[in-house]
């Protein structure tokens, strides 16, 4: 196995509950409950459970889109997890995020050319304007769609089109790990394998790590190389795919294992 | 079996226009549904499928915005000349939907028990204790604490029991026909089972026909007696469900199903319409 990129431990992150206006106190909501957990450097590591599971919530936490209750977070061995917002901003730029729903996660107001170029104003403010239009364009033949759609807006593009843009924001800081949550789950089968070949051809070609987070064990199955089960806050199962497969232990695993079609 | 489908679709075209600009979103589409039978329908988003369902029932924009032509027979009716007054009985009362987002396609601000109970004071006035009916609806999609529900907003229910909520409705005017757009696209996998099954065991118990509308093969195998393909707003391929799963005709179809990553089937890449798709349709 090759060198461990992020080093996961004991990881919890509590919502505080409401209370009851009369007697109870109030119980937090163990959102995600002591999770550990490795991703090693250049390989796909997913993350597959229900809505509700702590699935999103842990690939939130690690890039502080989460508060973190407990736990470790390491990066190449530094601790991350403590840091406050300012400090954590180098580590920003090597962790990246691709978002779900590739309809809210775009600001509708911008045009794709200041959408890309926002992170690249952040973390290279030595960037000229017309270097950074260059990066774009760039940017937009990696996820193979034509540069000239940098003038244009979200709302011109169909699902797929937008997530490959999404995925464009996402390596233009050249981040090193992609948060990937549920990066196909809203999209049609024939799109997703599209996005699917695409994330992994990146991945061959600038060596990113993904922690691949999804709803469908036949998609997790076939891009990562290692799995995590993810059950009410909790991982109740790991392993590689094969393992995952051919010999689940836990009850939870048959049952996501069940509800995938097969034909 | 009658001579006569519950129904029948023929030569369907559906064209929107935008000032001289004019779309045909569904181009001849012919399909006979009978009694108790399931077809599916299957393509990628912006084939027809989704137009030409709501096609059925002219629940698409009026004159001049939108022309439909051909022929849609509900038990040798009609539909696409039936006045509206009379096809507002046949929405919902025969050929009832239930669409993908049902957190969008529910009103926010009344609870589910008022909506169903709407629902079945427009289509069965004979029904005199609506509150008893709605928590016979919501008993019949396995809705354990039904009471509770139908005091509840759908804001307050999670993406499989608003769905669920959505088929009692749908359900609750006992229609022949039941319109499922994409019913689990916005759920989980095991809440995607349950709905299947759901859908399943209504069907067998009521005799239900049922169109389903999705772009995954996946869920149609063990559910679905025929299939039709649609791409570019015609139907490109059609037949039983077992034999378009074993040998597909139009390469569309062929890329649609290979495009599905499947368990335990692991590939380096996962097929693309592209790499399979060099013709027109």
């Amino acid at each position: 196995m090759s060198d461990p990129l992020l080093e996961v431990t004991d990881l919890a992150v509590h919502y505080p509950g409401r209370a009851n206006w009369f007697f109870q106190k109030a119980v937090p909501k163990k959102a995600v409950d002591g999770i550990t957990f490795v991703v090693p450097k250049g390989k796909t590591v997913g993350l597959v459970g229900e809505s509700g599971s702590g699935k999103t919530t842990t690939g939130r936490a690690v890039v502080k889109l989460a508060p973190l209750t407990a736990g470790q977070i390491r990066y190449q061995g530094q601790d991350i997890g403590g840091l406050s917002p300012a400090a954590f901003l180098p580590w920003r730029k090597k962790i990246q995020m691709i978002f779900q729903d590739p309809y809210n996660s775009l600001n509708p107001r911008a045009d794709i050319l200041s959408i890309l170029s926002e992170p690249l104003e952040i973390h290279f403010p030595g960037m000229t304007r017309a270097d950074r239009e260059a990066r774009c364009a760039e940017l937009l033949r990696n996820v193979q769609l034509p540069a000239e759609y940098l003038r244009r807006h979200p709302h011109e593009f169909s699902g797929g089109q937008r997530q490959r843009i999404g995925i464009a924001r996402a390596l233009a800081v050249q981040p090193e790990l992609i948060i990937c949550d549920e990066p196909v789950s809203a999209l049609d089968v024939s799109v997703q394998a599209e996005v699917v070949n695409l994330l992994q051809d990146l991945q061959e070609q600038l060596g990113l790590t993904y922690l691949f987070i999804a709803h469908d064990l036949a998609v997790v199955e076939h891009v990562s190389d290692h799995i995590l089960v993810m059950a009410q806050g909790r991982i109740v199962e790991q392993g590689t795919p094969a393992e995952i497969l051919g010999n689940p232990q836990q009850a939870y695993t048959k049952t996501l294992l069940a509800a995938v079609p097969r034909f | 079996m009658s001579a006569e489908p519950l129904l029948k679709v023929q030569d369907l075209c559906v064209t929107f226009r935008n000032g001289d600009r004019a779309t045909v979103a569904a181009q001849s589409v012919s399909y006979e549904l009978a009694a108790g039978e399931v077809l599916a329908v299957v393509g990628e988003s912006g084939s027809g499928k989704s137009v030409s369902a709501l096609a059925l029932t002219r629940l698409l924009p009026p004159e001049p915005s939108c022309t439909l032509s051909g022929s849609v027979k509900l038990a040798g009716v009609e539909l696409l000349s039936l006045p509206e007054d009379k096809l507002a009985k046949v929405r919902g009362g025969s050929i009832a939907y239930i669409f993908q987002e049902p957190g969008s396609s529910l009103n926010p601000v009344y609870t589910i028990g008022f909506q169903i109970g709407e629902a079945v004071a427009l289509h069965r006035p004979e029904v005199s204790d609506i509150q008893a009916e709605v928590g016979r609806a919501l008993a019949e999609v396995h809705i354990g604490d039904a009471g509770r529900v139908a005091d509840q907003y759908p804001h307050e229910l999670s993406g499989g029991m608003q769905q669920r909520a959505m088929i009692a409705m749908a359900l609750a005017c006992n229609p022949k026909i039941l319109v499922a757009d994409e019913p689990t696209t916005a759920l989980d996998v095991t809440i995607q089972k349950e709905i299947m099954d759901l859908l399943a065991r209504l069907r067998r118990e009521r005799g239900m026909s049922i169109i389903l509308i999705t772009h995954n093969f996946g869920i149609i195998a063990n559910f679905a007696d025929k299939v039709a393909v649609m791409w570019k707003g015609r139907i490109v391929e059609s037949g039983s469900v077992d034999q378009i799963m074993r040998t597909q005709a139009h390469p569309y179809t062929k890329a649609l199903i290979a495009c599905i990553p499947r368990l335990g089937q692991r590939r380096r890449r996962l097929t693309t319409l592209a790499d399979e798709l060099k013709v027109s349709p």
